[in-house]
């Protein structure tokens, strides 16, 4: 920030951003995205906790209701309110996404270091790994995947943590290649450091950041996923309330006019899924020493 | 006679041989300066005396001995570019207590400013943060300082000042200096002796 100040040149496009944005450097920015991101997140879990299941209970005196102050979100053919399953699908969805997100992310971590560190033929293998995933498109594998351990969270949980690895593995791996020979690292064993020394102090820091980015973006790809194939029906159950299967029930009565149905779910998922992109984006962009102090 | 190179031969991978039974010697207290048309094997060498790389024939020794693969290493290599020589992610601090914990005074020597020390590596100039290097690498078991273009990426003012307190220091502590650099002035003011390669 300092720096940035003091530079007496600055570009046009530079200063068309700072005013729209004044004083708002990058930190602060994400700080307010990582803020907001985390409020939707904690009203999504509090809310589904919160909200009764009446709201789930069948009614037909108030089904096919057009949004309303009583039912924000309008209801459905069974006049279930539309809010409620939404708040419930999105929270159920979170989590399943966490989950996929953490052992797809664990796993890129654990493979990439291992095809840097532990010898060419493991390498050349993890290598092959990931080309072979990054070939393919994911949802066939992830059908493939769900199917084949029985559907359910579970299936879903397996299926998107499999796919989603190699992208992040293979960053991870570059980065433990290149900090191996960085010259500070070199520097820093002729000073007297033990290996382990150097690994927690120089490689670590530098790699959990890159874990964290990694999760955060993720995050997003297993959640779309997540719905993608429930709405195809290969993933989570038709009786779990899962985002993906309200919005593939919704198809059905799009014809209808009941517009409500899948323009509501569908645009809180769009919200969710957008926050998590740009705010991984943004601490990735952060985290990034050169333009870090901005 | 602190450092000695004998036979040594060195290529990387299957490329050509860029050392072939190349052998020198440096005593404590003596500034030898290393010049040579670029691509030479100039660094190659410095990195090998100092331990970064083995030779595939031939040893270097420190008053006898091998040099140490663990701990402290008394050859300290001082490299052209600053900025790749420091973590970006540590405070200033940080890197230059990471060897040993130099006195005020050593840093008041190299004109290291106090409200350096809390900055970001990228917010600090070649010659700051080479005043950095020079200082983590001259603890007091180091016995052999070899500086590899070390100001090469410098104006001549710093260059005389950080050149000026190197000096002094070598001299106090009876250090070997092995001064590498194609500025062949340079080399003739502080060296007693040159080694063309
Ligand atoms: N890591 C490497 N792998 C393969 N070849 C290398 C490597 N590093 C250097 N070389 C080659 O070794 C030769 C000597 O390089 P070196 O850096 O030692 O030269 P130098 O004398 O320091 O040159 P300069 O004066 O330009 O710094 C060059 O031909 C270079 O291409
Ligand atoms: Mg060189």
């Amino acid at each position: 920030m300092k720096s940035a100040n003091s530079l007496p040149i600055r570009t046009a496009k530079d200063t068309a951003h700072k005013n729209m944005l004044p004083k708002l450097s990058r930190r602060h920015r994400t700080l307010i995205v990582l803020a907001l991101t985390t409020l939707l997140l904690l009203s999504i879990v509090t809310g589904s906790y919160i909200l009764s299941d009446s709201g789930l209970s069948v009614n037909f005196e108030i089904k096919n209701q057009a949004p309303s102050m009583n039912n924000l979100f309008g209801t459905d053919w069974l006049g279930r309110d539309m809010f409620t399953r939404t708040v419930k699908g999105l929270s159920l969805s979170l989590g399943v996404g966490m989950m996929a997100a953490l052992v797809s992310a664990v796993l890129a971590l654990f493979l990439g270091i291992c095809a840097a560190t532990l010898g060419k033929t493991v390498d050349t293998a993890v290598t092959w790994l990931v080309d072979l995933f990054l070939g393919v498109p994911h949802l066939v594998i992830i059908i493939l995947i769900a199917f084949s351990v029985g559907g359910g969270i579970r299936g879903v949980i397996i299926g998107v943590a499999v796919t989603h690895w190699p992208s992040l593995a293979r960053v991870i791996r570059a980065e433990v290649m290149q900090l191996r020979s960085a010259e500070y690292v070199q520097v820093s064993r002729h000073l007297g450091k033990s290996r382990w020394w150097v690994a927690t102090h120089h490689l670590l820091p530098h790699l959990i950041s890159q874990f964290f980015v990694g999760l955060i973006l993720l995050f997003p790809h297993a959640i779309l996923h997540e719905a993608g194939i429930s709405f195809l029906g290969f993933g989570l159950s038709p009786d779990t309330p899962a985002i993906g299967i309200i919005l593939s029930e919704a198809m059905r009565y799009l014809s209808t006019g009941m517009w409500w149905l899948a323009f509501f779910p569908g645009v809180s998922l769009l919200i969710m899924v957008r926050a998590f992109d740009i705010l991984g984006n943004n601490i990735l962009l952060l985290l990034d020493p050169h333009k870090a102090h901005e | 006679m602190p450092l000695e190179a004998k036979g040594i031969s060195f290529r990387y991978g299957n490329c050509p041989w860029i050392l072939k039974d190349f052998s020198l010697t440096v005593n404590r207290g003596e500034v030898v300066g290393i010049s040579g048309h670029s691509g030479c094997g100039k660094s190659t060498l410095a990195r090998i005396l100092s331990g970064y790389e083995e030779p595939q024939l031939g040893t270097v020794t420190l008053d006898g001995k091998p040099l140490p693969r663990h701990g402290y290493n008394p050859v300290q290599l001082i490299l052209q570019h600053p900025e790749k020589a420091v973590n970006p992610r540590w405070r200033m601090d940080k890197t230059i207590n990471e060897g040993w914990v130099p006195d005020q005074e050593m840093l008041d020597a190299f004109g290291i400013n106090d409200n350096w020390l809390k900055r970001w590596p990228n917010e600090l100039s070649a010659g700051e943060l080479q005043r950095f290097c020079v200082v983590r690498a001259l603890s007091s078991q180091t016995s052999v300082l070899i500086a590899d273009e070390m100001t090469t990426m410098l104006d001549a003012l710093i260059q005389a000042q950080i050149w000026h307190v190197v000096t002094e220091i070598a001299k106090k502590r009876n250090l070997a200096l092995i001064v590498i650099s194609h500025e062949k002035h340079l080399i003739k003011r502080l060296c007693q002796r040159v080694i063309e390669m």
